[in-house]
């Protein structure tokens, strides 16, 4: 074809006070930018690979030993045998619920900030609850017989039992995992096809492959915009139901701490603020290493900021809603239990999951640390740190506690416990490392379906 | 797909980039308003003012998606109940087949295979009855408007100039 003479980009910037949304580029500077980052690793990238994969092999190496010898390593002692893998996996499943919040719930509410920063934190969701899964085979010990947890009958045709929380957790996880997974592949199509366009050699092959022969005809979309939408109505009760099924896996117990109708919301609302934690300790340094500024920019931290204050805002009302109901109802067990989070043996992690959620989260009533990347940042791993601790206060400390004193117990995490949560960490690092380095981080198309085309007769539609 | 396509054979016809949206949705209604209804138009992402030119009709993908949810639904009550009496053991009095605790597992499969099913229909529309051996450019996933008009010989003169009235960029005879 012969050379096309380009016309000017249409810019439309208009004057703010705060930060806003700013479409400055073309569709192929888009492109461009989002192919840059899938170039060769740099030195910081790798460091960060090499961490994950060094934090994986210990998680792999402690999990091998654990097989080897059983659970006795893990520190479980009567009363307490959900302990640390139990915390572990309620706070990834947690972290994936913002993952969800922003690419299905924010998609029917047409916000449109969601659309540069919601791929990293779909791929989070998914790289989150693969890790949350592996937790409850972890902690059932004998591993090899895991599958026991699926509809399958015994050699006595016994079937599982479907009145039981744990089994329900089973389902949700798993229709969790498969409809995000879904969502995020579906998604990556017609990215992933735009690269393919871009790039050269063996690489092209791999995105023509990944690709399934998609090539942005009028009929793909029509069918495409139509499944995703479908698919976001979908994912949005989804995320609601699964962390409220993992909070009935403790509120329809009658243990002390666990037995409260506030939990489904109040688990939901720390879900997603965690998870919010985790994309803001991921988006803030990937997208420096990625070069990829102007595309996620003030305006995105600033309305992340905003949803992690509203829902660190729900928690202090959860919080505070525990306490005065375990006062309020005079039940002498609810009472000790939530007296012994405060000022028991383990208060240091009672005070650890309140000062580092309701209140930290307070701080982002101000503009200037919603917008100050390293304040943010900062606050981000008070998150991460709070919720795993609201995790481990919750489970921990009421099991530690139940109805009569002389079966208290207390739990002292041991190098196997250290040793699983460290390898966690590294084995979703790993993944969403590889995974921004091999796929479009950033939607393109969304992105490209926000910058208005050029038009002959000026204006724009 | 990628491998389906290349063993079809080549549609003959025009293929127009363009540059502008408006020039690319004048061209469509130009095309549409001279009877032509299997033109292809290719986008770097969806487009409004395409779609209104082209007045295509709404996907059918959301019948599968009822269809799917709909069957997760009776699957998940049918399995449960199915399974409490299979092998009946009564705990303190209580209802063998309890609906609540079942509505957790029904709600779960409604939306796996609603999803699920969903996919299904998109990939079934995009590959079997998706048109094939259509010529197209890589710079249509990028910032250009594609468009394919299957054409026959006799025809080629008009439609090329009718492209080029509305703004095409760039002309180009596909053979067969």
């Amino acid at each position: 074809m012969a050379a096309v003479t380009r016309p000017a980009p249409h810019r439309p910037v208009e004057p703010t006070t705060g930060p806003e949304l700013e479409l400055t580029q073309t569709h192929a500077e888009v492109t461009r930018d989002v192919v840059a980052t899938l170039g060769p690793p740099g030195r910081g990238y790798l460091l960060l690979l090499f961490s994950a994969v060094g934090l994986f092999l210990v998680g792999l190496i402690t999990f091998a030993i654990l097989v080897k010898d059983g659970l006795g390593h893990a520190g479980y002692t009567p009363p307490i045998f959900w302990s640390v893998y139990i915390t572990t996996f309620v706070f990834w499943i947690g972290i994936g619920h913002a993952g969800t919040l922003i690419s299905a719930i924010l998609f029917l509410f047409r916000s449109p900030w969601r659309t540069a920063v919601y791929r990293s934190t779909e791929a989070m969701t998914v790289f989150a609850v693969m890790t949350a899964g592996l937790f409850p085979i972890i902690h059932i010990g004998r591993q090899w017989i895991f599958y026991w947890l699926l509809p399958y009958p015994n050699q006595r045709f016994l079937w599982p039992n479907f009145k039981s929380p744990l089994l329900w957790d089973v389902f949700a996880i798993s229709t969790y995992l498969t409809v995000s997974t879904t969502f995020l592949v579906f998604g990556l199509i017609p990215d992933v096809a735009a690269v393919r366009d871009k790039v050269t050699g063996w690489r092209r092959s791999v995105y023509a492959l990944t690709a399934v022969g998609w090539q942005g005809t009028d009929n793909q979309w029509r069918h495409y915009n139509r499944a995703y939408l479908y698919l976001a109505a979908l994912a949005t009760p989804l995320v609601l139901s699964v962390h409220s099924v993992v909070s009935w896996d403790f509120a329809s117990a009658l243990v002390p701490g666990w037995h409260g109708t506030i939990f489904a919301p109040y688990f939901v609302a720390g879900a997603i603020y965690s998870g919010l934690g985790m994309v803001l300790t991921l988006i803030i340094p990937l997208r420096r290493a990625l070069k990829i500024e102007h595309m996620i920019t003030e305006y995105h931290f600033d309305n992340l900021a905003k949803l992690t204050l509203l829902t660190g805002s729900i928690l202090f009302y959860a919080y505070a809603m525990e306490y005065f109901i375990a006062w309020y109802s005079g039940n002498t067990f609810e009472q000790t239990t939530f007296f012994r989070r405060a000022f028991g043996p383990q208060w240091w992690a009672g005070w650890t999951m309140i000062i580092c959620n309701p209140f930290v989260s307070q701080l982002l009533w101000f503009r200037k640390i919603r917008t100050n990347l390293t304040a943010l940042f900062v606050i981000s791993i008070f998150v991460n740190i709070g919720m795993w601790f609201e995790r481990y206060v919750i489970i921990v400390s009421s099991l530690s506690n139940d109805f009569i004193p002389w079966a208290w117990g207390i739990l002292n995490p041991t190098w196997a416990d250290w040793g699983i949560l460290a390898g966690s960490f590294g084995w979703f690092g790993m993944w969403f490392l590889l995974f921004a380095k091999n796929f479009p981080i950033v939607a393109v198309q969304e992105i490209k379906e926000m910058i208005p085309m050029p038009r002959k007769r000026g204006g724009h539609h | 797909m990628a491998l389906l396509r290349r063993k079809s054979r080549k549609v003959p016809g025009i293929l127009a980039a363009f540059a502008h949206l408006d020039a690319a949705a004048d061209a469509v209604r130009a095309l549409r308003a001279r009877g032509h209804r299997d033109l292809v138009v290719y986008t770097a992402s969806p487009n409004h003012e395409i779609e209104e030119a082209l007045d295509h009709k709404v996907s059918p993908v959301r019948l599968f998606t009822l269809i799917g949810g709909l069957t997760g639904c009776a699957a998940g009550f049918g399995m449960t109940i199915w399974m409490s009496y299979d092998w009946p053991t009564l705990v303190g009095g209580k209802t063998i087949g309890s609906i609540p605790p079942y509505v957790v597992i029904a709600f779960e499969l409604t939306i796996l295979l609603g999803a699920l099913s969903t996919v299904a229909g998109v990939a079934l529309f995009s590959v079997l009855f998706g048109k094939r051996g259509i010529a197209f450019d890589p710079r249509f996933s990028d910032d250009m408007i594609g468009i394919f008009v299957p054409t026959r010989p006799e025809q080629l003169g008009p439609t090329e100039d009718l492209l080029k009235a509305a703004g095409a960029v760039e002309v180009r005879h596909e053979a067969a």
